[in-house]
Protein backbone atom coordinates (compact mmCIF):
# COMPACT_ATOMS: atom_id res chain seq x y z
CA UNK A 1 0.00 0.00 0.00
CA UNK A 2 1.26 3.45 -0.88
CA UNK A 3 2.58 5.44 2.11
CA UNK A 4 0.59 8.54 3.05
CA UNK A 5 2.86 11.14 4.58
CA UNK A 6 -0.02 13.57 5.24
CA UNK A 7 -3.38 13.09 6.89
CA UNK A 8 -6.11 15.05 8.59
CA UNK A 9 -6.14 12.69 11.59
CA UNK A 10 -3.69 9.97 12.64
CA UNK A 11 -4.85 7.29 15.06
CA UNK A 12 -2.28 5.22 16.94
CA UNK A 13 -3.52 1.70 17.72
CA UNK A 14 -5.39 -0.99 15.77
CA UNK A 15 -7.49 -2.32 18.61
CA UNK A 16 -11.21 -1.78 19.09
CA UNK A 17 -10.84 1.81 20.38
CA UNK A 18 -8.72 2.86 17.40
CA UNK A 19 -10.96 1.31 14.74
CA UNK A 20 -14.16 2.56 16.39
CA UNK A 21 -12.75 6.11 16.62
CA UNK A 22 -11.62 5.93 12.98
CA UNK A 23 -15.05 4.76 11.84
CA UNK A 24 -17.05 7.47 13.66
CA UNK A 25 -14.65 10.22 12.56
CA UNK A 26 -15.04 9.09 8.94
CA UNK A 27 -18.80 8.86 9.41
CA UNK A 28 -18.81 12.42 10.76
CA UNK A 29 -17.13 13.62 7.58
CA UNK A 30 -13.39 13.53 8.27
CA UNK A 31 -11.93 12.63 4.89
CA UNK A 32 -8.32 11.77 5.43
CA UNK A 33 -7.73 9.39 8.33
CA UNK A 34 -4.73 7.09 8.80
CA UNK A 35 -4.69 4.38 11.47
CA UNK A 36 -1.42 2.71 12.41
CA UNK A 37 -0.90 -0.50 14.35
CA UNK A 38 2.47 -1.81 15.54
CA UNK A 39 1.48 -5.46 15.06
CA UNK A 40 -1.64 -6.96 13.52
CA UNK A 41 -5.20 -5.65 13.86
CA UNK A 42 -6.87 -6.96 17.01
CA UNK A 43 -3.55 -8.51 18.08
CA UNK A 44 -3.29 -6.76 21.46
CA UNK A 45 -5.72 -6.47 24.35
CA UNK A 46 -8.88 -6.46 22.18
CA UNK A 47 -8.11 -9.84 20.65
CA UNK A 48 -7.35 -11.23 24.11
CA UNK A 49 -10.33 -9.92 26.04
CA UNK A 50 -13.33 -11.69 27.57
CA UNK A 51 -15.59 -9.48 25.41
CA UNK A 52 -18.37 -9.08 27.95
CA UNK A 53 -20.70 -6.10 27.61
CA UNK A 54 -22.50 -4.65 30.62
CA UNK A 55 -24.26 -1.62 32.02
CA UNK A 56 -24.02 -2.76 35.67
CA UNK A 57 -21.47 -0.27 36.92
CA UNK A 58 -20.75 1.51 40.16
CA UNK A 59 -20.04 5.04 38.89
CA UNK A 60 -22.48 7.28 37.04
CA UNK A 61 -20.07 7.88 34.14
CA UNK A 62 -19.41 4.17 33.59
CA UNK A 63 -23.19 3.48 33.76
CA UNK A 64 -23.89 6.19 31.18
CA UNK A 65 -21.15 4.91 28.88
CA UNK A 66 -22.19 1.27 29.40
CA UNK A 67 -25.85 1.71 28.53
CA UNK A 68 -25.05 4.00 25.57
CA UNK A 69 -22.62 1.36 24.26
CA UNK A 70 -25.32 -1.32 24.63
CA UNK A 71 -27.74 0.83 22.62
CA UNK A 72 -25.16 0.98 19.81
CA UNK A 73 -24.23 -2.72 20.04
CA UNK A 74 -27.89 -3.66 19.56
CA UNK A 75 -27.87 -1.89 16.16
CA UNK A 76 -24.29 -2.60 15.16
CA UNK A 77 -24.84 -5.39 12.62
CA UNK A 78 -26.98 -3.06 10.51
CA UNK A 79 -24.69 -0.08 11.08
CA UNK A 80 -21.54 -1.88 9.96
CA UNK A 81 -23.00 -4.39 7.49
CA UNK A 82 -21.43 -7.39 9.20
CA UNK A 83 -22.38 -9.55 12.17
CA UNK A 84 -20.52 -8.72 15.39
CA UNK A 85 -21.83 -11.83 17.21
CA UNK A 86 -23.88 -10.00 19.86
CA UNK A 87 -25.43 -12.35 22.41
CA UNK A 88 -27.48 -10.88 25.27
CA UNK A 89 -27.66 -13.53 27.98
CA UNK A 90 -27.37 -10.95 30.75
CA UNK A 91 -24.78 -10.52 33.49
CA UNK A 92 -25.43 -12.22 36.82
CA UNK A 93 -23.36 -10.56 39.53
CA UNK A 94 -22.75 -12.61 42.67
CA UNK A 95 -22.24 -11.05 46.12
CA UNK A 96 -20.55 -13.09 48.86
CA UNK A 97 -20.70 -10.76 51.85
CA UNK A 98 -22.93 -8.02 53.28
CA UNK A 99 -20.55 -5.21 52.35
CA UNK A 100 -20.44 -6.35 48.74
CA UNK A 101 -24.22 -6.78 48.69
CA UNK A 102 -24.58 -3.18 49.87
CA UNK A 103 -22.13 -1.90 47.21
CA UNK A 104 -23.92 -3.79 44.44
CA UNK A 105 -27.33 -2.69 45.73
CA UNK A 106 -26.20 0.94 45.65
CA UNK A 107 -24.91 0.31 42.14
CA UNK A 108 -28.29 -1.12 41.14
CA UNK A 109 -30.13 1.94 42.51
CA UNK A 110 -27.80 4.23 40.57
CA UNK A 111 -28.27 2.09 37.42
CA UNK A 112 -32.07 2.14 37.83
CA UNK A 113 -32.02 5.95 38.16
CA UNK A 114 -30.23 6.07 34.77
CA UNK A 115 -32.72 3.78 33.01
CA UNK A 116 -30.72 0.55 33.41
CA UNK A 117 -33.19 -2.16 34.43
CA UNK A 118 -30.95 -4.25 36.67
CA UNK A 119 -32.57 -6.08 39.59
CA UNK A 120 -31.73 -8.06 42.70
CA UNK A 121 -32.34 -11.80 42.81
CA UNK A 122 -32.44 -14.80 45.12
CA UNK A 123 -30.49 -18.01 44.48
CA UNK A 124 -33.57 -19.78 43.11
CA UNK A 125 -34.22 -16.94 40.64
CA UNK A 126 -30.54 -16.95 39.70
CA UNK A 127 -30.80 -20.69 39.00
CA UNK A 128 -33.56 -20.06 36.49
CA UNK A 129 -31.07 -17.94 34.56
CA UNK A 130 -28.05 -20.13 35.21
CA UNK A 131 -29.27 -23.71 35.79
CA UNK A 132 -27.11 -25.82 38.06
CA UNK A 133 -25.46 -22.82 39.70
CA UNK A 134 -23.97 -23.97 43.00
CA UNK A 135 -23.48 -20.70 44.87
CA UNK A 136 -25.03 -21.55 48.25
CA UNK A 137 -22.42 -19.39 49.96
CA UNK A 138 -23.56 -16.27 48.07
CA UNK A 139 -25.70 -13.65 49.84
CA UNK A 140 -27.34 -12.08 46.79
CA UNK A 141 -27.46 -11.76 43.02
CA UNK A 142 -27.97 -8.90 40.56
CA UNK A 143 -29.04 -9.31 36.95
CA UNK A 144 -29.40 -7.12 33.88
CA UNK A 145 -30.90 -8.91 30.89
CA UNK A 146 -29.49 -6.64 28.17
CA UNK A 147 -25.88 -7.25 29.22
CA UNK A 148 -24.01 -9.91 27.28
CA UNK A 149 -21.16 -10.58 24.94
CA UNK A 150 -20.05 -9.85 21.36
CA UNK A 151 -17.27 -11.30 19.26
CA UNK A 152 -14.25 -9.02 19.80
CA UNK A 153 -12.62 -10.07 16.54
CA UNK A 154 -15.70 -9.63 14.36
CA UNK A 155 -16.57 -6.32 16.04
CA UNK A 156 -13.07 -4.95 15.39
CA UNK A 157 -12.95 -6.16 11.80
CA UNK A 158 -16.51 -4.93 11.15
CA UNK A 159 -15.53 -1.42 12.33
CA UNK A 160 -12.31 -1.55 10.33
CA UNK A 161 -13.95 -2.75 7.11
CA UNK A 162 -16.69 -0.11 7.43
CA UNK A 163 -14.02 2.55 8.12
CA UNK A 164 -12.04 1.45 5.05
CA UNK A 165 -15.17 1.79 2.92
CA UNK A 166 -15.34 5.41 4.13
CA UNK A 167 -11.73 5.96 3.04
CA UNK A 168 -9.73 5.26 6.20
CA UNK A 169 -6.21 3.98 5.48
CA UNK A 170 -4.72 1.38 7.80
CA UNK A 171 -1.03 0.47 8.11
CA UNK A 172 -0.19 -2.66 10.05
CA UNK A 173 3.29 -3.57 11.36
CA UNK A 174 3.89 0.16 11.75
CA UNK A 175 4.99 1.34 15.18
CA UNK A 176 4.70 4.87 16.50
CA UNK A 177 8.23 5.92 17.46
CA UNK A 178 7.69 9.62 18.10
CA UNK A 179 5.05 12.33 18.41
CA UNK A 180 5.97 15.59 16.67
CA UNK A 181 5.10 18.67 18.73
CA UNK A 182 5.78 22.30 17.84
CA UNK A 183 4.60 25.35 19.82
CA UNK A 184 2.81 23.00 22.18
CA UNK A 185 0.69 21.73 19.26
CA UNK A 186 0.84 18.28 17.71
CA UNK A 187 2.14 18.14 14.11
CA UNK A 188 2.14 14.42 13.36
CA UNK A 189 4.00 11.25 14.25
CA UNK A 190 7.18 9.36 13.44
CA UNK A 191 6.75 5.67 12.72
CA UNK A 192 8.93 2.66 11.98
CA UNK A 193 7.91 3.13 8.32
CA UNK A 194 8.17 6.91 7.97
CA UNK A 195 6.70 10.22 9.09
CA UNK A 196 3.02 11.19 8.88
CA UNK A 197 2.17 14.89 9.22
CA UNK A 198 -1.27 15.52 10.68
CA UNK A 199 -2.93 18.38 12.60
CA UNK A 200 -4.71 15.90 14.91
CA UNK A 201 -3.26 12.77 16.58
CA UNK A 202 -5.31 10.37 18.71
CA UNK A 203 -3.59 7.98 21.08
CA UNK A 204 -5.56 4.70 21.21
CA UNK A 205 -2.57 2.55 22.09
CA UNK A 206 -4.27 0.75 24.98
CA UNK A 207 -1.79 -0.68 27.46
CA UNK A 208 1.01 1.15 25.61
CA UNK A 209 -0.73 4.53 25.60
CA UNK A 210 1.40 6.00 28.38
CA UNK A 211 4.50 5.23 26.29
CA UNK A 212 3.03 7.05 23.27
CA UNK A 213 1.87 9.92 25.53
CA UNK A 214 5.38 10.36 26.92
CA UNK A 215 6.67 10.85 23.33
CA UNK A 216 4.77 14.16 23.44
CA UNK A 217 5.84 14.94 27.01
CA UNK A 218 2.49 13.96 28.51
CA UNK A 219 2.58 11.84 31.67
CA UNK A 220 -0.40 9.51 32.16
CA UNK A 221 -0.71 7.66 35.48
CA UNK A 222 -1.78 4.55 33.52
CA UNK A 223 -0.16 1.15 33.83
CA UNK A 224 -0.42 -2.24 32.12
CA UNK A 225 -1.73 -5.12 34.21
CA UNK A 226 -1.57 -8.71 33.01
CA UNK A 227 -4.75 -10.81 33.31
CA UNK A 228 -5.17 -14.47 32.43
CA UNK A 229 -8.08 -16.15 30.68
CA UNK A 230 -8.98 -19.56 29.29
CA UNK A 231 -11.53 -21.20 26.99
CA UNK A 232 -12.97 -24.70 26.70
CA UNK A 233 -13.76 -26.84 23.70
CA UNK A 234 -17.29 -26.11 22.36
CA UNK A 235 -20.07 -28.02 24.15
CA UNK A 236 -23.88 -28.07 23.98
CA UNK A 237 -25.53 -24.79 25.11
CA UNK A 238 -26.94 -24.20 28.59
CA UNK A 239 -23.81 -24.65 30.72
CA UNK A 240 -23.56 -20.95 31.61
CA UNK A 241 -25.95 -18.91 29.43
CA UNK A 242 -25.35 -15.61 31.27
CA UNK A 243 -22.09 -13.97 32.23
CA UNK A 244 -21.54 -15.14 35.79
CA UNK A 245 -19.36 -12.63 37.58
CA UNK A 246 -18.20 -11.82 41.08
CA UNK A 247 -15.87 -9.07 42.21
CA UNK A 248 -15.06 -10.55 45.63
CA UNK A 249 -15.23 -14.10 44.22
CA UNK A 250 -12.80 -12.94 41.52
CA UNK A 251 -14.22 -14.66 38.43
CA UNK A 252 -16.19 -14.22 35.25
CA UNK A 253 -17.57 -17.17 33.31
CA UNK A 254 -19.73 -17.33 30.20
CA UNK A 255 -20.61 -19.79 27.48
CA UNK A 256 -20.36 -18.23 24.05
CA UNK A 257 -23.02 -18.91 21.35
CA UNK A 258 -20.32 -20.95 19.63
CA UNK A 259 -20.42 -23.38 22.59
CA UNK A 260 -17.08 -22.79 24.25
CA UNK A 261 -16.93 -21.45 27.82
CA UNK A 262 -14.65 -18.49 28.38
CA UNK A 263 -13.53 -17.55 31.88
CA UNK A 264 -10.99 -15.50 33.75
CA UNK A 265 -9.92 -14.10 37.09
CA UNK A 266 -7.54 -11.43 38.32
CA UNK A 267 -4.07 -12.72 39.05
CA UNK A 268 -2.60 -12.56 42.54
CA UNK A 269 -0.21 -9.67 42.81
CA UNK A 270 -1.47 -8.09 39.55
CA UNK A 271 1.76 -8.36 37.53
CA UNK A 272 2.54 -4.99 36.00
CA UNK A 273 4.47 -5.75 32.84
CA UNK A 274 3.93 -6.01 29.12
CA UNK A 275 4.35 -9.78 28.88
CA UNK A 276 1.42 -11.86 27.73
CA UNK A 277 2.59 -14.81 29.82
CA UNK A 278 0.49 -17.69 31.09
CA UNK A 279 0.79 -19.75 34.26
CA UNK A 280 -0.36 -23.24 35.27
CA UNK A 281 -1.43 -21.75 38.61
CA UNK A 282 -4.16 -19.86 36.75
CA UNK A 283 -5.75 -22.82 34.96
CA UNK A 284 -5.66 -24.83 38.18
CA UNK A 285 -7.26 -22.06 40.27
CA UNK A 286 -9.80 -21.23 37.55
CA UNK A 287 -10.72 -24.92 37.18
CA UNK A 288 -11.34 -25.20 40.93
CA UNK A 289 -13.66 -22.17 40.74
CA UNK A 290 -15.53 -23.65 37.75
CA UNK A 291 -16.10 -27.02 39.40
CA UNK A 292 -17.24 -25.34 42.62
CA UNK A 293 -19.73 -23.00 40.87
CA UNK A 294 -20.85 -25.18 37.97
CA UNK A 295 -20.08 -28.80 38.90
CA UNK A 296 -21.15 -30.10 35.50
CA UNK A 297 -18.13 -28.44 33.88
CA UNK A 298 -15.77 -31.05 35.30
CA UNK A 299 -15.91 -33.24 32.21
CA UNK A 300 -15.35 -30.35 29.76
CA UNK A 301 -11.86 -29.82 28.40
CA UNK A 302 -9.78 -26.62 28.42
CA UNK A 303 -8.66 -25.92 24.85
CA UNK A 304 -6.47 -22.89 25.39
CA UNK A 305 -5.22 -20.33 27.89
CA UNK A 306 -3.65 -16.95 27.27
CA UNK A 307 -3.30 -13.55 28.84
CA UNK A 308 -3.80 -9.92 27.92
CA UNK A 309 -3.15 -6.49 29.32
CA UNK A 310 -5.60 -4.20 31.07
CA UNK A 311 -4.70 -0.54 30.52
CA UNK A 312 -5.38 0.59 34.08
CA UNK A 313 -6.01 4.05 35.51
CA UNK A 314 -6.10 4.94 39.22
CA UNK A 315 -9.94 5.08 39.22
CA UNK A 316 -10.59 2.29 36.65
CA UNK A 317 -12.36 4.80 34.42
CA UNK A 318 -11.05 5.80 30.99
CA UNK A 319 -9.06 8.82 29.89
CA UNK A 320 -10.82 10.55 26.98
CA UNK A 321 -10.05 13.98 25.57
CA UNK A 322 -7.41 16.49 24.58
CA UNK A 323 -4.14 16.89 26.46
CA UNK A 324 -1.88 19.80 27.40
CA UNK A 325 -0.48 19.39 23.88
CA UNK A 326 -3.06 20.95 21.56
CA UNK A 327 -4.84 18.54 19.18
CA UNK A 328 -3.17 15.52 20.80
CA UNK A 329 -6.07 13.42 22.06
CA UNK A 330 -6.33 10.31 24.18
CA UNK A 331 -8.86 7.52 24.28
CA UNK A 332 -7.34 4.99 26.62
CA UNK A 333 -7.19 3.68 30.20
CA UNK A 334 -10.29 1.54 29.82
CA UNK A 335 -9.10 -0.67 32.69
CA UNK A 336 -10.29 -3.95 31.19
CA UNK A 337 -13.54 -2.57 29.74
CA UNK A 338 -12.41 -1.03 26.46
CA UNK A 339 -14.14 -3.54 24.26
CA UNK A 340 -17.60 -3.01 25.75
CA UNK A 341 -17.27 0.80 25.83
CA UNK A 342 -15.63 1.19 22.40
CA UNK A 343 -18.74 1.98 20.33
CA UNK A 344 -19.71 4.94 22.49
CA UNK A 345 -16.10 5.98 23.17
CA UNK A 346 -15.35 6.26 19.46
CA UNK A 347 -18.59 8.07 18.80
CA UNK A 348 -18.35 10.76 21.50
CA UNK A 349 -14.71 11.57 20.76
CA UNK A 350 -15.51 11.84 17.03
CA UNK A 351 -18.44 14.14 17.84
CA UNK A 352 -16.19 16.33 20.00
CA UNK A 353 -13.38 16.53 17.43
CA UNK A 354 -15.78 17.40 14.59
CA UNK A 355 -17.30 20.21 16.64
CA UNK A 356 -20.58 18.55 17.58
CA UNK A 357 -22.07 18.17 21.03
CA UNK A 358 -21.15 14.67 22.26
CA UNK A 359 -24.03 12.33 23.23
CA UNK A 360 -22.39 12.14 26.67
CA UNK A 361 -20.42 14.97 28.29
CA UNK A 362 -17.10 13.27 28.96
CA UNK A 363 -15.18 16.29 30.29
CA UNK A 364 -14.74 14.57 33.69
CA UNK A 365 -12.66 11.87 31.94
CA UNK A 366 -9.88 14.43 31.35
CA UNK A 367 -6.55 12.90 32.47
CA UNK A 368 -5.83 15.95 34.64
CA UNK A 369 -8.45 14.68 37.13
CA UNK A 370 -5.78 12.51 38.72
CA UNK A 371 -3.41 15.38 39.48
CA UNK A 372 -6.38 17.41 40.75
CA UNK A 373 -7.43 14.49 42.97
CA UNK A 374 -10.98 14.53 41.57
CA UNK A 375 -11.27 10.88 40.62
CA UNK A 376 -13.77 8.43 42.11
CA UNK A 377 -12.82 4.75 42.06
CA UNK A 378 -15.04 2.28 40.16
CA UNK A 379 -15.85 -0.65 42.47
CA UNK A 380 -17.29 -3.12 39.95
CA UNK A 381 -14.10 -4.55 38.44
CA UNK A 382 -12.65 -8.08 38.18
CA UNK B 1 0.18 -30.97 -3.49
CA UNK B 2 -2.05 -28.12 -4.58
CA UNK B 3 -4.66 -26.82 -2.16
CA UNK B 4 -6.74 -25.37 -5.01
CA UNK B 5 -10.11 -27.02 -5.47
CA UNK B 6 -10.34 -28.88 -8.76
CA UNK B 7 -14.12 -28.71 -8.74
CA UNK B 8 -16.90 -26.83 -7.00
CA UNK B 9 -16.90 -28.93 -3.86
CA UNK B 10 -16.15 -27.15 -0.60
CA UNK B 11 -12.62 -27.74 0.68
CA UNK B 12 -12.44 -27.67 4.47
CA UNK B 13 -9.08 -26.45 5.69
CA UNK B 14 -9.98 -26.32 9.39
CA UNK B 15 -12.16 -29.27 10.30
CA UNK B 16 -12.70 -28.29 13.94
CA UNK B 17 -14.19 -24.90 13.08
CA UNK B 18 -15.40 -25.84 9.57
CA UNK B 19 -13.50 -23.14 7.71
CA UNK B 20 -13.29 -23.51 3.94
CA UNK B 21 -10.50 -22.64 1.52
CA UNK B 22 -12.90 -20.28 -0.23
CA UNK B 23 -13.45 -18.24 2.95
CA UNK B 24 -9.71 -18.11 3.62
CA UNK B 25 -8.95 -16.89 0.10
CA UNK B 26 -11.71 -14.29 0.35
CA UNK B 27 -10.22 -12.78 3.55
CA UNK B 28 -6.63 -12.94 2.27
CA UNK B 29 -7.87 -10.91 -0.72
CA UNK B 30 -9.22 -8.31 1.73
CA UNK B 31 -5.73 -7.93 3.17
CA UNK B 32 -5.99 -10.29 6.13
CA UNK B 33 -2.84 -12.15 5.16
CA UNK B 34 -1.41 -13.28 8.49
CA UNK B 35 -2.19 -16.45 10.44
CA UNK B 36 -3.07 -14.33 13.51
CA UNK B 37 -5.62 -12.22 11.64
CA UNK B 38 -7.20 -15.12 9.72
CA UNK B 39 -7.49 -17.01 12.99
CA UNK B 40 -9.31 -14.06 14.55
CA UNK B 41 -11.69 -13.39 11.69
CA UNK B 42 -12.52 -17.00 10.73
CA UNK B 43 -11.63 -19.02 13.87
CA UNK B 44 -9.35 -21.17 11.69
CA UNK B 45 -7.08 -23.18 14.02
CA UNK B 46 -9.03 -22.26 17.17
CA UNK B 47 -10.77 -25.60 17.67
CA UNK B 48 -9.86 -28.49 19.95
CA UNK B 49 -6.92 -29.54 17.72
CA UNK B 50 -5.41 -26.04 18.05
CA UNK B 51 -4.39 -25.84 14.39
CA UNK B 52 -2.45 -29.08 14.29
CA UNK B 53 -4.49 -30.16 11.29
CA UNK B 54 -4.74 -26.88 9.39
CA UNK B 55 -1.99 -24.41 10.22
CA UNK B 56 0.49 -25.76 7.64
CA UNK B 57 -2.17 -25.61 4.92
CA UNK B 58 -3.12 -22.08 6.00
CA UNK B 59 0.51 -20.90 5.94
CA UNK B 60 1.01 -22.47 2.50
CA UNK B 61 -2.11 -20.71 1.19
CA UNK B 62 -0.90 -17.32 2.54
CA UNK B 63 2.52 -17.89 0.94
CA UNK B 64 0.92 -18.85 -2.37
CA UNK B 65 -1.46 -15.90 -2.49
CA UNK B 66 0.96 -13.22 -1.28
CA UNK B 67 4.00 -14.53 -3.15
CA UNK B 68 6.03 -14.58 0.11
CA UNK B 69 8.31 -17.53 0.85
CA UNK B 70 6.69 -19.75 3.49
CA UNK B 71 9.64 -19.04 5.80
CA UNK B 72 8.34 -15.45 6.06
CA UNK B 73 4.81 -16.49 7.05
CA UNK B 74 4.65 -16.46 10.86
CA UNK B 75 2.70 -19.26 12.58
CA UNK B 76 0.25 -18.48 15.40
CA UNK B 77 1.55 -18.42 18.96
CA UNK B 78 1.29 -21.77 20.73
CA UNK B 79 -1.12 -21.55 23.62
CA UNK B 80 -1.14 -24.01 26.52
CA UNK B 81 -2.26 -26.59 27.46
CA UNK B 82 -1.61 -27.67 23.79
CA UNK B 83 -3.82 -30.75 24.17
CA UNK B 84 -7.25 -30.22 25.78
CA UNK B 85 -7.41 -31.24 29.46
CA UNK B 86 -10.54 -31.91 31.53
CA UNK B 87 -11.45 -29.20 34.02
CA UNK B 88 -12.15 -31.86 36.67
CA UNK B 89 -8.61 -33.17 36.36
CA UNK B 90 -7.10 -29.70 36.65
CA UNK B 91 -9.32 -28.87 39.62
CA UNK B 92 -7.92 -31.86 41.54
CA UNK B 93 -4.45 -30.32 41.52
CA UNK B 94 -3.18 -29.67 45.02
CA UNK B 95 -0.61 -27.36 46.52
CA UNK B 96 2.96 -28.60 46.75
Amino acid sequence: MEWKSNAEVVIVGGGIIGVSTAYYLAKHGVKDIVLIEKGTICGGSTGRCGAGIRAQWGTEMNCRLGIAALDIFEQLDQELGMSVGLNQGGYLLVAYNEKELETLRNGMLLQNSLGIESRMMTLSEAREICPGLAAEDAVGFFFHARDGHADPFLTTFAYLEAAKRLGVKCYRNTECTGVIVRDNTVQGIETSNGTISAPIVINCAGAYAQIVARMAGIELPNWAERHEIMITEPVAPGVCPCMLMSFSGNYYIQQRPHGSIICGMSPQGHPEDFENKTTWQFIEAMSKTLVRLLPRTKGIRIARQWSGLYDMTPDAQPVIGETDVKNFYHSTGYSGHGFMLAPVAGKILAQHITGQKPDIDFSMLDYRRFSRGEHIRESNVV
Amino acid sequence: MSTSPENNEKVYVCRCEEVTLEEIDEWIDRGYDTVEELKRVLRVGMGPCQGRGCQDILMREIAKKTGKPISEVAPATVRPPVKPIKIGLLAEGGDE
